[in-house]
């Protein structure tokens, strides 16, 4: 499939990046911005109806890699540029294109210094996202990997709160010293597994147990920060802080994903031995992660942070979904970490809206929202229930499908993950007894319900919530056939139908 | 299947329109959802009549969540329990919503209240029709987010969505147990589909289950009994039993027609239903039944001596409604499910009654919910008064009154269940007599003698009748009070219900209770409400008396057995303490500083160590020949 006679994968990578060149101008014409958000609008939106040319183009019902595209890139070292996607990287990329017009339109109001280098900023960041869900060659999975970092250093770092230097510093260096233990175990890669950085055929290889846990143990690092996975997590609360609220949509929505998609598409395709060595490592970290960051959530008083450490706990779920190797775990962290991203994202957006108004965080600055604001309390409340899980909602389902695979293979494990839910519900309806509820005292702001604006980022993510709640088959279905290949994988001789 | 799907989809049509469209209602939501839940309940009653000698229905709605061999569907099934369950819910809500036209008039948030009303009867429906564990755990959990809604519904009073949060946290940790139960009834039976279930247990009834062998706990336990304890947390916290149960007195603080949902027909009896339904389950584990019947009846007595000594009009009928539910419970738990879900049915029309009844003596005088601060007014509101004496005769278990039919059922069917039985209807006589007391308190408290509340009131008139749409529902409902029971009796509504369910090969099927039973029984209720009158009914000192002469239980009963400050304590407060003192100690002091350690000291040492490039060659060349001195000592040593 081709666009303008280029393949569609590099022409999602590069159609945003040539987007934001197309901005460049525009940083010297005074009052712009109006233009320039529209343009960034567009562009995003084209992005991401052309993301759905995937989901036409696919086959569902093999796990094999699609719309390939592979060129020599640096010959001597066996370096390509090669693309790929399968069911898996098809419904995140989605997810990521769905995200950025939301990122957008929330930054139409709250972004008004340097508007064209931020419109450029997100926009590049988008090809870089794309192209890690992308890339089956490691170093250009490296690249783009590295390279995404750069743009969300700045914007934290430009548009960001009053601390925004060290909580991107904090961001950046933590990320940036996981990755490394990332580059290394590449590079040896290339040597023990004959020379090529091609990702599967690097998977196609058998590795000795000492050397799967040593890889296993670099990407661990590298992508229990990413996730942030217990105790890698302390800089998340810091960076959603000073964030923008776009920033902190693309961190929680995107960005954390990747960690997971990391486990999901190296740590246990090509370490299958390793994966199953370290999995009480994982499930001790992920229980804790769901537990504690619960715990962490009640103590907040600034929303944003409650919402980060709310993230460590739902990001627990996923991490644990991926290690008890059976259907239910594996689609159900897959769902969740979508469901994590619309969920979560609309949260932040939520904020961003209060922020807005009010350049306030603090809880105890609301109250009675319901008065003031009544269509945005009822989204707020629909997103908080989907947030901690009520059924019918988008997460539910992910929750529901991790926590029975986790049960179904470590009984007891089963069990201590579930308490989660509980705790989930007492921090959300924390938040929204605080925010939406009480009554509300007049305050030198002025408080109007939702614009335009607003409506249009939020309704979309709103229908998904239901939609995914109440049909969540149609993507479950893109991951069946990946799903189940990857517990072949990492199975081996386990007879299939004790895992499905 | 149409004609089926009607009744969920009439109100959640209304919940729609009301709910997406209200800023344009203006106070005209009763407009909408009015005639489409009365339409409902048309089609409830049809259904009723179509299931009547038939076989039940099953139908697939469409494929829900399919992951490897796990599959479920949204599906619908309509037999004997479900049908009159559905006109029960679809009567009391159609009444409901009539009522609160009245009610909630001028209220500003007149169609949000609508809506969500719909939203809860959709709910329930959907609950009752559903086909699998998991669809019933949905709409299990939508019945309570729509009562976490409603109650929160006065949002700017506090103890409104403090009581909301509780209702939906203490559910939650009901449903943690349901979660699970719903875990290893599909690791154990790997489907979740009811009928693919009951088919199972046989072969599964000597499995066990040994969760924590990781931790040496080698105890095995039967599954089977394990499955079945773990859903009843479930129904624990949903039928407000011991010890999840002090989310519904405080539930009151909602508007009253939600309270007469909750307490008679959306969500409370969702507990009740759900044993009823996996009665196979609960047969195959003789332990199971016994804490089930026991919790009940713990309930059950426990609940009726708190109702005995609160002042609130609201929490009296609460605590009623407690205890009557730990009278189903304990029904189920002794295998008579159809006296159960009978008991729950008669139960639902006279408590709905009292609510509503209750609700219509608040708003006549303006809001007081005081019982000390009223009486005398059945001159003042003959239609509320006469439905409500109606309910409360009902609920004391006066022949040939609704509640006395089932409740006798009840009671001598309990007399007859093996060891234990004859304490568990000795209970039950007591908690009967305790019910007719403090019902009758209630009634002689608000209706006769003193006129103690003030005549200047809010509005600064005398208290007066509601208004006919307040009035026609009580009416209605008491047809229910006085006839239900006859009717039920006559019938055989017990076997007829029980089309779909298993007695246990233990229990004896009370065909005849005995008529001394009766008589005891009957006696019981009298002796209540004597007490009552000689208490309440004239001017007496000897409620005073007996409070100061028996104060640590007078203190025991008005602080409803310290629950609420227990679980204060214990849970609450702890939670809070723990997680703040985790955040600053642990999360940032311990975890984030060394993470911030780490960079400091790379920052410092950095600082450090660039003090060593002075520049000056004569300290290089003294580092120099130092280095090679030690380089060559080492070399020569290791040699």
């Amino acid at each position: 499939m081709t666009f303008l006679s280029i393949p569609i994968l590099t022409f999602l990578i590069f159609f945003p990046i040539a987007g934001a060149l197309l901005l460049l101008p525009f940083m010297k014409i005074q009052g712009s911005e109006k233009t320039v958000r529209w343009l960034a609008l567009a562009l995003t939106v084209v992005e991401f109806l052309l993301s759905l040319n995937l989901l036409l183009g696919m086959h569902a019902g093999s796990y094999r890699m699609q719309f390939n595209e592979d060129r020599p890139w640096i010959p001597f070292a066996n370096i390509h540029y090669s693309l790929g996607v399968d069911g898996i990287s098809i419904v995140l990329i989605i997810m990521t294109t769905l995200l950025l017009p939301m990122c957008v339109l929330t930054s139409w109001k709250g972004i008004s210094t340097r508007v064209p280098e931020f419109m450029m900023t997100l926009l590049i960041l988008e090809g870089l996202m794309v192209g890690v869900f992308e890339a089956t060659d490691f170093v250009l999975f490296y690249v783009f990997w590295e390279a995404m970092l750069i743009p969300m250093y700045l914007i934290i770092g430009v548009w960001g709160g009053p601390n925004r230097l060290y909580a991107t510093m904090k961001f950046f260096l933590y990320t940036l010293a996981g990755s490394l233990l990332l580059l290394i175990v590449i590079v040896s890669l290339y040597f023990v597994g004959g020379h090529t950085f091609n990702i599967v055929e690097l998977m196609g290889q058998h590795y000795s147990k000492a050397f799967q846990e040593f890889a296993f143990l670099g990407f661990f690092v590298a992508f229990a920060v990413k996730v942030p996975m217990f105790p890698f997590h302390t800089w998340l609360p810091d960076a959603h802080v000073e964030a923008p609220t776009a920033g902190s949509v693309i961190l929680a929505s995107v960005m954390l994903k990747m960690g997971a998609y990391g486990f999901l598409r190296f740590s246990l395709p090509m370490f299958p031995q390793a994966s199953h060595f370290f999995t009480a490592l994982i499930f001790g970290l992920s229980i804790t992660g769901i537990v504690w960051g619960a715990l962490m959530a009640l103590a907040q008083e600034d929303m944003k942070k409650l919402i980060a450490y709310s993230s460590v706990s739902h990001m627990g779920f996923v991490t644990l979904g991926i290690f008890v190797f059976n259907s239910q775990g594996l689609e159900g962290a897959l769902l969740q970490m979508i469901n994590h991203g619309v969920t979560t994202g609309a949260l932040f957006l939520c904020v961003g809206v209060l922020y807005d108004r009010t350049h306030s965080r603090l809880l105890s600055d609301y109250g009675g929202m319901a008065k003031a604001m009544p269509v945005f309390s009822t989204m707020l409340v629909i997103f908080s229930l989907s947030s901690l899980g009520l059924p019918g909602l988008n997460s539910f389902i992910g929750e529901f499908l991790v926590l029975l695979g986790t049960f179904r293979s470590h009984m007891a494990l089963g069990i201590m993950a579930t308490t989660g839910v509980i705790l989930a519900a007492l921090y959300m309806l924390y938040l929204l007894s605080r925010v939406v509820w009480g009554v509300y005292t007049p305050r030198d702001w002025s408080l109007p319900d939702l614009n335009r604006y607003e409506w249009a980022s939020l309704l979309p993510l709103l229908i998904l919530v239901i939609w995914i709640g109440v049909q969540p088959n149609p993507i479950l279905s893109l991951l069946h056939a990946s799903v189940s290949h990857l517990i072949g994988q990492v199975q081996g001789g386990v007879p299939l139908a004790s895992i499905r | 299947m149409l004609p089926y799907l009607l009744i969920p989809l009439l109100p959640f049509a209304g919940f729609l329109l009301v709910g997406i469209f209200w800023p344009y209602f203006r106070g005209k939501g009763h407009w909408i959802t009015v005639p489409l839940v009365t339409l409902s309940w048309v089609f409830s009653v049809r259904a009723f009549m179509m299931t009547l000698n038939g076989p039940p229905v099953h139908f697939v709605l469409y494929d829900w969540i399919h992951s490897g061999h796990f599959d479920v569907s949204i599906s619908l099934m309509v037999d004997h329990l479900t049908a009159t369950m559905l006109v029960m819910v679809s009567t009391v809500s159609a009444l409901t919503h009539l009522y609160t036209v009245g009610y909630m008039k001028d209220d500003s948030g007149y169609d949000r209240f609508f809506a969500y009303i719909s939203l809860f009867t959709f709910s329930m429906d959907m609950l009752l029709l559903s086909d699998n564990l998991l669809e019933l755990f949905i709409f299990w959990e939508a019945v309570g987010f729509c009562s976490y809604i409603l109650i929160a519904h006065w949002y700017e009073r506090k103890p409104s969505w403090v009581a909301a949060n509780e209702a939906f946290i203490m559910n939650r940790v009901g449903d943690f147990g349901f979660l699970l139960g719903i875990f290893l009834t599909y690791s154990v039976f790997g489907t979740l589909d009811y009928q693919s279930i009951f088919r199972l247990i046989p072969s599964h009834l000597n499995d066990t289950v040994q969760a924590f062998s990781a931790f040496h706990v080698t105890t095995p336990y039967s599954v089977i009994t394990v499955i079945a304890l773990l859903l009843f947390v479930g129904a624990v916290g949903k039928s407000a039993q011991l010890p999840l149960h002090t989310w519904l007195p405080n539930a009151i603080e909602g508007p009253t027609p939600i309270s007469a949902l909750i307490h008679a027909a959306t969500m409370v009896t969702a507990g009740i239903f759900m044993i009823a339904r996996l009665s196979p389950i609960y047969n195959a584990s003789p332990a199971a039944l016994h804490v089930v019947a026991w919790t009940g009846a713990v309930t059950a007595i426990v609940a009726a001596t708190i109702a005995l000594t609160q002042r609130d009009i609201k929490k009296i009928v609460a605590y009623s409604t407690m205890s009557q539910l730990g009278y189903m419970v304990m029904a189920c738990g002794i295998g008579a499910y159809g006296a159960g879900i009978f008991h729950l049915l008669t139960h639902g029309f006279f408590k709905a009654l009292l609510f509503l009844g209750a609700g219509s003596v608040i708003h006549s005088l303006s809001g007081e919910q005081d019982v000390f601060r009223m009486g005398g007014l059945s001159k003042y509101m003959k239609i509320t008064f006469v439905t409500m004496l109606l309910g409360a005769l009902a609920l004391s278990g006066i022949p040939p009154f609704a509640g006395f039919y089932s409740k006798d059922l009840i009671l001598s069917m309990a007399f007859h269940d093996g060891a234990f039985g004859h304490i568990l209807w000795m209970i039950g006589i007591v908690t009967a007599a305790l019910t007719a007391f403090y019902t009758f308190r209630l009634v002689f408290m608000v209706f006769s003698g003193k006129e103690r509340f003030s005549h200047d009131g809010h509005h600064g008139h005398a208290p007066h009748e509601s208004p006919l749409v307040m009035t026609i529902p009580l009416l209605v409902l008491s047809l229910g009070a006085i006839f239900g029971g006859v009717v039920g009796e006559h019938y055989d509504i017990v076997s007829f219900l029980s089309q779909n369910m298993t007695v246990p090969h233990f229990a004896v099927r009370a065909e005849l209770s005995d008529s001394t039973l009766k008589l005891i029984s009957v006696v019981a209720g009298g002796i209540g409400i004597a007490l009552a009158y000689l208490f309440y009914g004239r001017p007496s000192n000897i409620p005073e008396l007996l409070a100061r002469g028996f104060r640590p239980f007078f203190k025991l009963s008005q602080n409803k057995w310290y629950f609420e400050e227990i679980y204060d304590h214990v849970f609450t407060r702890p939670t809070i303490f723990i997680s703040f003192l985790m955040w600053k100690e642990l999360d940032k002091g311990v975890i984030d500083m060394a993470v911030n350690g780490v960079a400091s000291l790379c920052q410092n040492s950095g600082a450090t160590l660039k003090r060593l490039q002075t520049g000056q060659l004569q300290n290089y060349a003294l580092v120099m020949a130092l280095g090679l001195f030690g380089m060559v000592s080492l070399f020569l040593f290791m040699k």
